[in-house]
């Protein structure tokens, strides 16, 4: 232990720990701008400025170690008239206007100005208004209003390995921006929305598609559906004022319901079918000596990524469609003709925790037909929560609503897809128990759960050991990658997920993501998959309906033209 | 007589072309008594010495020998810092033209002393001349086994290369230099880890100043203890000055420490001409405190120059007459940083524009009270909390003229009697 005084209070702290988290854990709040858990410190921002003694100068708290005998202070004028005008600076050079911005509200600049009491600024207006990009469906950039705080660009550089983001030019000029070209979509970029997560502003935000669904809801000709995948149950909890761990189903669906959706469905229920399309798929491949390892194909970021860098290694893919993309797929056709609703009037809304989705639901493989999409517009958790609090509905008194049929019976194997090693899991459930012919001694597989950058299994199958992996980061999947590349691969299935934690730790998430919580969503949903009736997904009864009904047999000649899919090389860096 | 001639003492003698006539007249000698000593006893010497950095911040060279030389990782590196881009900066070009083995030999000592085997020589790419002379000095040491490998057959190996910068000031800061050298954009890092901990490509990195290095023959030759006995005893050695401004007889002179700035520009630099009055002279270069003639009598020392809030710079004087306005030099200075910024910390990036329009309105006499308020809390606050020695520095001609000088804010107001009050 170290000791030191931080305001003149004897404190002690852990070797290693930073001024930041020491005064935090004693209960002073530094202000931050630039620091972000999990990401490299850079120190950019400089608002975090403290006091520490034998140094003349002030020093940033969230890159200072803490050292035996040191005295901090954090509330000295100097320390404020420092934070103040930074502040005051970085205001000056921005497109401040918050009340018709999409950050009012939940915004760290706005906060920390509304906190140091700025309410005038000694500085002129410097801004020099440049054009925002909203040439792509998933991600809206607004430079005006960025800081500087180069967040973004450590996340897609270290955390994804994605190197999208750059910092250009130098002085008062510097800009951040995509390394070639002008907007996102010349350029590599995923669309996973890491960046979008982690910006303390409104420079980087998902473009926002919530106007498009009121319409559509407020248009009596449309029947308006809804699905909800796994991710969100334990996560939209935290958008009204929950601590990161609960989940939140019951709710949701009252909510949804109130806010005017015709239906409200679970993308679980084609989490369940994915898992037999693709488990099937598997099988097939190792039968007939198909393209291995497979690889599974439900995260859009993952595949944007393939196409873009591994245009060779597309036929690893599985050709399954993501359970976003199956959803849409059956409900304009299976429920459509049941229901007897004209495909043209269905409008399908999906509530996912990424932002790389709403590119997917644009793509041209995914459609009904040349006019119908199988999805018509995606909402993040973010858009949604505000969906929610715009039409005055306290979610936090809602009593708990139940999802519609026939797309809301579901199992523990769908849950646990929102989590990095649960598509691998629910697989894993249902391929042991179609191969081995008998049920599953313990069906949960722990080598697969986990925050670990990689993971694998061996399992048997028909009494051969097979090794599966799970990565999740684009950086850890290209580990995987070489390894196939090289020839060196020993995996026959690998997951993927672009999202730290997988899909529970979404681009589109609840503002304020760290690993921290998504590993508490994972628990959580690990949770919610023990308290399931049925849990591997061959045991849906309304999967096996759905195949006796209408899609006859997996793999089948309907399974091949609603819920598969092929991939395209799209490189484009120079 | 207040020139002391060590390190410029064979200037004009010998031909910066020829290593044959360079170790004629005593080349690489120290070096090769540097060999034959243990790597401790000459950091030992240069502690005794007390030799501090010569690029500005004057920090302990034998701190930085001591910890590089510790380090158990390898390669190590090094790396001499001739980017000499301050305006009103240019000793070490004059050292790279004139006599260009008295650095290799330092840096070959420092190198030796500290284990590393390869060395990075970084010029400012503007001195085309100092470039091609540090070029062809390598190639000459290199034919002479100076440089390469089992040096001497001492066991000792050692590369060396140049590089050249892209014009921008910033690199010269030491973490954008090794940056730089790594191919990255010359922008500067968190600290710590410092440079001999992890510098270039990660690995221990021992970086200094080329009039830093060129001290290192004359320790070993005379010993720590004699060479204490130069300068004043907390400021040890000499010290290169860059004399310009309005001043007779501008050029580099060799002062030891503890010589006032009054015989430098009086005695060396012939005063200034056409009887015209001093106004006020810069210290350091253009990061540095801007003081009015009545501090003239002050002396040359690192701890004089930490009064003001700055470390001695790279020992510049650049002398203004009467004629000078003060909002002038200012609006340049604060525009040359706020271009050179590197743009990556949110004071220095936005603090320079708002300092310059500041500094404007009292330019066009048009200053209120308010604006003085923010001018001062702005300059203290880029020098408080910028990340690098850029920022750091770069207000401190405000802020020392805003104590020196405060009159000229007043008489800079909009209206009469724009007292602060
Ligand atoms: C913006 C900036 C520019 C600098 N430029 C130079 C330079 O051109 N040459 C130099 O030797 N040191 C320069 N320095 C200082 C270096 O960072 C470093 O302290 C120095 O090279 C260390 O060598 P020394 O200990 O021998 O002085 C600069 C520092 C800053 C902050
Ligand atoms: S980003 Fe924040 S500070 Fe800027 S306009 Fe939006 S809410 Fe206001
Ligand atoms: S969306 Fe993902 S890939 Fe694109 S810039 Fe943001 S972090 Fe990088
Ligand atoms: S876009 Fe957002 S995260 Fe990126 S540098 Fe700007 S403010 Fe920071
Ligand atoms: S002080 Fe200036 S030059 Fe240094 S890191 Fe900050 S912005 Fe860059
Ligand atoms: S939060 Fe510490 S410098 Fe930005």
């Amino acid at each position: 232990m170290i000791k030191l005084k931080i305001n003149g209070f004897d404190i002690e702290a852990k070797q290693g720990a930073t001024v930041l988290e020491t005064a935090k854990e004693n209960g002073i709040d530094i202000p931050t701008l630039c620091y972000y858990p999990d990401l490299k410190i850079n120190s950019d921002c400089r608002v975090c400025s403290v006091e520490i003694s034998g140094s003349k100068n002030l020093q940033t708290a969230c890159s200072t170690p803490v050292k035996e005998g040191m005295e901090v202070k954090t509330n000295t004028s100097k320390v404020y008239n420092a934070r103040k005008t930074i502040t005051e600076l970085i205001l000056a050079n921005h497109d401040t206007n918050c009340t018709t911005c999409s950050r009012n509200l939940k915004c760290e600049l706005q906060d920390l100005a509304n906190t140091l009491g700025i309410d005038e600024n000694r500085f002129e207006k410097v801004l020099e208004m440049d054009e925002v990009d909203n040439h792509n469906p998933s991600i809206y950039r607004n430079p005006n209003r960025c800081i500087k705080c180069g967040r973004c660009i450590e996340v897609c550089k270290d955390v994804e390995g994605t190197y999208v983001l750059e910092n250009q030019g130098r002085s008062n000029e510097v800009k951040v921006a995509p390394k070639y070209g002008k907007y996102l979509s010349d350029e590599d970029c995923t669309f996973c929305g890491q960046c979008a997560s982690v910006c303390p502003v409104a420079a980087i935000t998902e473009k926002d598609d919530s106007q498009r669904v009121f319409d559509a809801i407020n248009n009596p000709k449309k029947h308006v559906i809804v699905q909800v995948a796994p991710a969100i149950r334990v996560a939209i909890g935290e958008e009204f004022g929950h601590e990161a761990g609960g989940q939140w189903t019951g709710q949701l669906i009252s909510a949804l319901k109130r806010l005017g959706f015709d239906r409200v469905f679970d993308t679980d229920f084609t989490a369940d079918l994915t898992i037999i399309e693709e488990g099937h798929e598997l099988l097939e491949r190792v039968k007939t000596g198909g393209t291995l390892p497979m690889m599974t194909s439900c995260c859009p970021g993952w595949i944007n990524y393939a196409e873009q860098q591994h245009p060779d290694m597309l036929d690893h893919l599985s050709t399954c469609k993501s359970p976003q993309q199956m959803f849409g797929a059956l409900a304009k056709t299976y429920y459509a003709e049941s229901a007897k609703i004209d495909p043209e009037d269905m409008y399908v809304v999906s509530i996912m925790p990424c932002t790389a989705k709403k590119y997917e639901a644009a793509r041209k493989e995914m459609q009904i037909n040349e006019s119908i999409q199988d999805v018509d517009a995606v909402l993040t958790t973010r858009e949604l929560a505000k969906m929610i609090r715009s039409q005055g509905i306290n979610f936090n008194n809602l009593k708990d609503g139940e999802f519609d049929t026939p797309f809301g019976i579901t199992t523990g194997a769908a849950a646990i897809f929102g989590a990095t090693g649960g598509v691998m899991e629910a697989a894993l459930r249902t391929v042991s128990e179609v191969v081995n012919e008998k049920p599953l001694e313990k069906i949960e597989f722990k080598d697969v759960r986990g925050f670990d950058g990689i993971k694998e299994a061996t399992v048997e199958l028909g009494g051969n050991p097979v090794k599966v992996a799970v990565a999740h980061t684009l950086k850890h999947a290209e580990t995987l990658i070489s390894q196939v590349k090289a020839g060196k691969s020993e995996y026959a299935f690998i997951e993927v997920m672009t999202c730290p934690g997988g899909c529970v730790g979404g681009g589109g998430q609840p503002y304020g993501t760290t690993n921290k919580k998504r590993i508490e969503r994972i628990e959580s949903t690990y949770r919610v998959d023990g308290a399931m009736q049925i849990r591997k997904s061959h045991e849906n009864p309304t999967i096996k309906k759905l195949y006796d009904d209408f899609l006859k047999e997996p793999l089948g000649k309907k399974s091949h033209t609603l819920l598969h899919t092929h991939y395209h090389p799209r490189h484009k860096k120079t | 007589m207040p020139e002391h001639k060590m390190l410029t003492k064979r200037i004009g003698d010998i031909n910066p072309l020829s290593i044959k006539d360079a170790m004629e007249k005593g080349s690489y000698k120290q070096f090769k008594k540097a060999l034959s000593m243990e790597r401790i006893d000459i950091i030992d010497e240069i502690e005794k010495a007390n030799l501090r950095g010569r690029g500005g911040a004057g920090f302990p060279m034998h701190i930085k020998l001591m910890s590089t030389a510790k380090q158990e990782a390898t390669p190590k590196y090094i790396v001499c810092n001739a980017d000499e881009g301050e305006p009103g900066n240019f000793k070490d070009r004059y050292l790279m033209e004139k006599d260009p083995h008295m650095i290799l030999e330092g840096m070959l000592i420092a190198a030796y002393a500290v284990g590393a085997s390869r060395g990075f020589f970084y010029i400012r790419g503007e001195y085309d001349q100092a470039i091609s002379i540090m070029k062809w000095a390598i190639e000459e040491a290199k034919e002479k086994g100076l440089l390469g490998k089992n040096i001497n057959d001492s066991g000792f190996d050692f590369e060396m290369e140049v590089r050249t910068g892209a014009g921008s000031y910033v690199v010269g800061e030491e973490f954008a230099m090794i940056e730089s050298i790594e191919g990255k954009s010359g922008r500067t890092r968190v600290k710590p880890p410092f440079p001999t901990d992890e510098g270039v490509f990660g690995m221990p990195t021992l970086l200094n100043n080329v009039e830093t290095y060129c001290n290192l023959p004359f320790i070993v030759e005379m010993g720590g203890n004699n060479y204490k006995k130069i300068g004043t005893p907390t400021s040890t050695g000499t010290k290169l000055i860059s004399l310009s401004g309005n001043i007779t007889n501008p050029g580099v002179y060799e002062v030891p420490f503890g010589t006032t700035i009054r015989e430098v520009i009086d005695t060396l630099g012939g005063g200034v001409p056409s009887d015209r009055k001093i106004k006020m002279v810069q210290l350091g270069g253009a990061c540095g405190p801007i003081i009015p003639e009545f501090m003239l009598d002050m002396q040359i020392d690192y701890e004089r120059f930490e009064e003001f809030e700055s470390k001695t710079g790279a020992g510049a004087i650049i002398v203004m007459d009467d004629r000078q306005d003060l909002f002038e030099v200012l609006l340049r200075i604060v525009k040359f940083f706020e271009h050179e910024s590197c743009g990556r910390c949110t004071p220095c990036r936005e603090g320079h524009v708002h300092l310059e329009k500041l500094l404007r309105k009292f330019f066009k006499h048009d200053g209120t009270p308010n604006e003085l308020y923010s001018l001062e809390s702005l300059a203290r606050v880029i020098h408080q909390s910028s990340l690098c020695g850029l920022g750091q520095s770069s207000p401190i001609s405000i802020i020392s003229t805003l104590g020196y000088f405060r009159n000229e804010f007043h008489d800079r107001m909009a209206f009469d009697g724009g007292e602060e009050s």
